[in-house]
């Protein structure tokens, strides 16, 4: 099989595990709620200041409800020996990464995708003047924050307090794209479209993409076999 | 033999910083600033000596990668452990001086924010040995996670940079002036602070010699 179609079977496979039992959606769209309504007491509810703070607020909530997504990655293939079974199966370590990255990426979008109208509701903010843009800041942090939990899922997943050191590891190594995405969102939910003041972030969001999935591909082999 | 050149090696460079110490007496103080300025002679050095330990961290652990040899280990871990503390010390200079400069302990500006990601992370690269018991693994992992670490490190950096700018200017590459006299001061204390640096490792690798010693005699005990 090509590479390619490798991927797409790791994917399809993770995908359909989680669909089946729900178990880590739920829990994550649940999670994301709950920090919504929280940050309702934490903040001035005025319109201009939610607006002001609702990259940050966003971001933060689909960091904290994407992680436990993430840390079932690699847990969920614990029992039964399945993670053995999956290293051992012929194909490359960067096919399986990729498979289960593109699996995480697709539910944490998800998660991500409903909790924004909710938060539109919650906060009566007009998130969707910038729809567009603000949906590509979406992928590429997204996909940041997928790569970089997923390789960390991976290398966290056979050690003790496993939960408490997933968070500890992923979050100051995500600070540049968790700062960009919060920066460009807190500007498109605003309605203004990404201009010359803040492209960079785009271009910076774009390339901690690039870089850290080609070190993760790269490395996967040595955190799964050692 | 070896022990004694660590030994003096370290003793010379508190020598110099005692000597460097008394100097810094002797100078004017600056214009604006006043003393409070001096601590720069402490402030740049501790950083980049935490940026030479982050780089020789790199390094170790990528050798480690490669040759498996566990003495590569015990130097990424020993020399991590020292940059981090150097770093520590470079967050507490910068934040006595921004008390006196800016009058607040701190003030999320660029520079500050990224040497505390940066600490965050290095921590972080602790945290993560201590919760691995197996040797083979606690070395792979962290090894992979320090290379993370460093790659984030120019990324962390330019974004925070970006993110907002209020540290003073460097005055070595920056448009400022730092007086000709006091530059001999400042590279004898950057020498200095380098071969604490060293001398710390050499002390923290030895260290973690012995453990991994002591593990093996433990386990062939065990075993017997």
């Amino acid at each position: 099989m090509s590479f390619f179609r490798l991927v797409g079977v790791v994917a399809v496979k993770d995908l359909r595990a989680e669909l089946r039992t729900k178990e880590a959606i739920n829990a994550s769209f649940g999670f994301a709620l709950v920090i919504l309504i929280l940050f309702s007491f934490a903040f001035e509810r005025s319109i201009e200041g939610v607006q002001e703070i609702s990259g940050g607020l966003l971001w933060i909530v689909f960091a904290f409800a994407g992680t436990l997504i993430l840390n079932r990655s690699f847990a969920r293939e614990l029992p039964n020996d399945c993670l053995d079974a999956l290293i051992s199966a012929p194909i490359p370590g960067a096919a399986l990464f990729l498979g289960k990255a593109i699996a995480n990426f697709v539910l944490v979008l998800a998660v991500e995708l409903v909790s924004l109208p909710v938060f539109g509701i919650f906060y009566s903010v007009d998130w969707t003047k910038q729809i567009w843009e603000l949906l590509l800041v979406l992928l590429l942090g997204t996909w940041g924050l997928t790569v970089i939990g997923t390789i960390f899922s991976a290398l966290t997943v056979n050690i003790r307090l496993r939960e408490v050191m997933l968070p500890m590891l992923t979050y100051p190594i995500m600070v540049p794209a968790l700062l960009g995405a919060m920066q460009l969102s807190s500007a498109l939910v605003a309605g203004k479209p990404i201009g010359p003041d803040n492209v960079s972030w785009l271009k910076m969001l774009a390339g901690f993409d690039l870089i850290y999935t080609a070190a993760s591909m790269v490395l996967v082999e040595t955190v799964l076999v050692g | 033999m070896r022990e004694k050149i660590v030994y003096a090696v370290g003793l010379i460079a508190v020598a110099i910083i005692a000597f460097d110490l008394y100097r810094m007496t002797q100078i004017g103080e600056e214009a604006n600033q006043g003393a409070i300025f001096k601590i720069i002679f402490f402030h740049v050095p501790v950083a980049i000596t935490a940026m030479i330990c982050a780089a020789a961290a790199l390094i170790a652990s990528v050798l480690f990668l490669i040759t498996k040899n566990f003495t590569f280990d015990a130097l990424a871990v020993s020399v991590t452990e020292v940059g981090l503390a150097f770093l520590a010390a470079n967050l507490v200079t910068g934040s006595i001086w921004g008390r006196v400069i800016w009058g607040v302990w701190w003030a999320w500006d660029a520079r500050l924010t990224s040497a505390l990601v940066c600490w965050l992370l290095y921590a972080g690269y602790l945290m993560l040995r201590h919760a691995i018991e197996e040797p083979t693994q606690r070395a792979t992992f962290a090894a992979v996670f320090s290379i993370f670490a460093f790659i984030d490190v120019p990324i962390v950096i330019f974004s925070i940079k970006w993110w907002r700018t209020q540290h003073p200017q460097p005055v070595f590459w920056g448009g400022g002036s730092f007086p000709k006299e006091w530059l001999p001061i400042f590279l004898w204390n950057m020498l200095a602070m380098v071969m604490l640096g060293i001398v710390l490792t050499v002390v923290r690798l030895r260290q973690e010699n012995a453990q991994r010693e002591l593990d093996s005699l433990r386990r062939m005990a065990h075993a017997l």
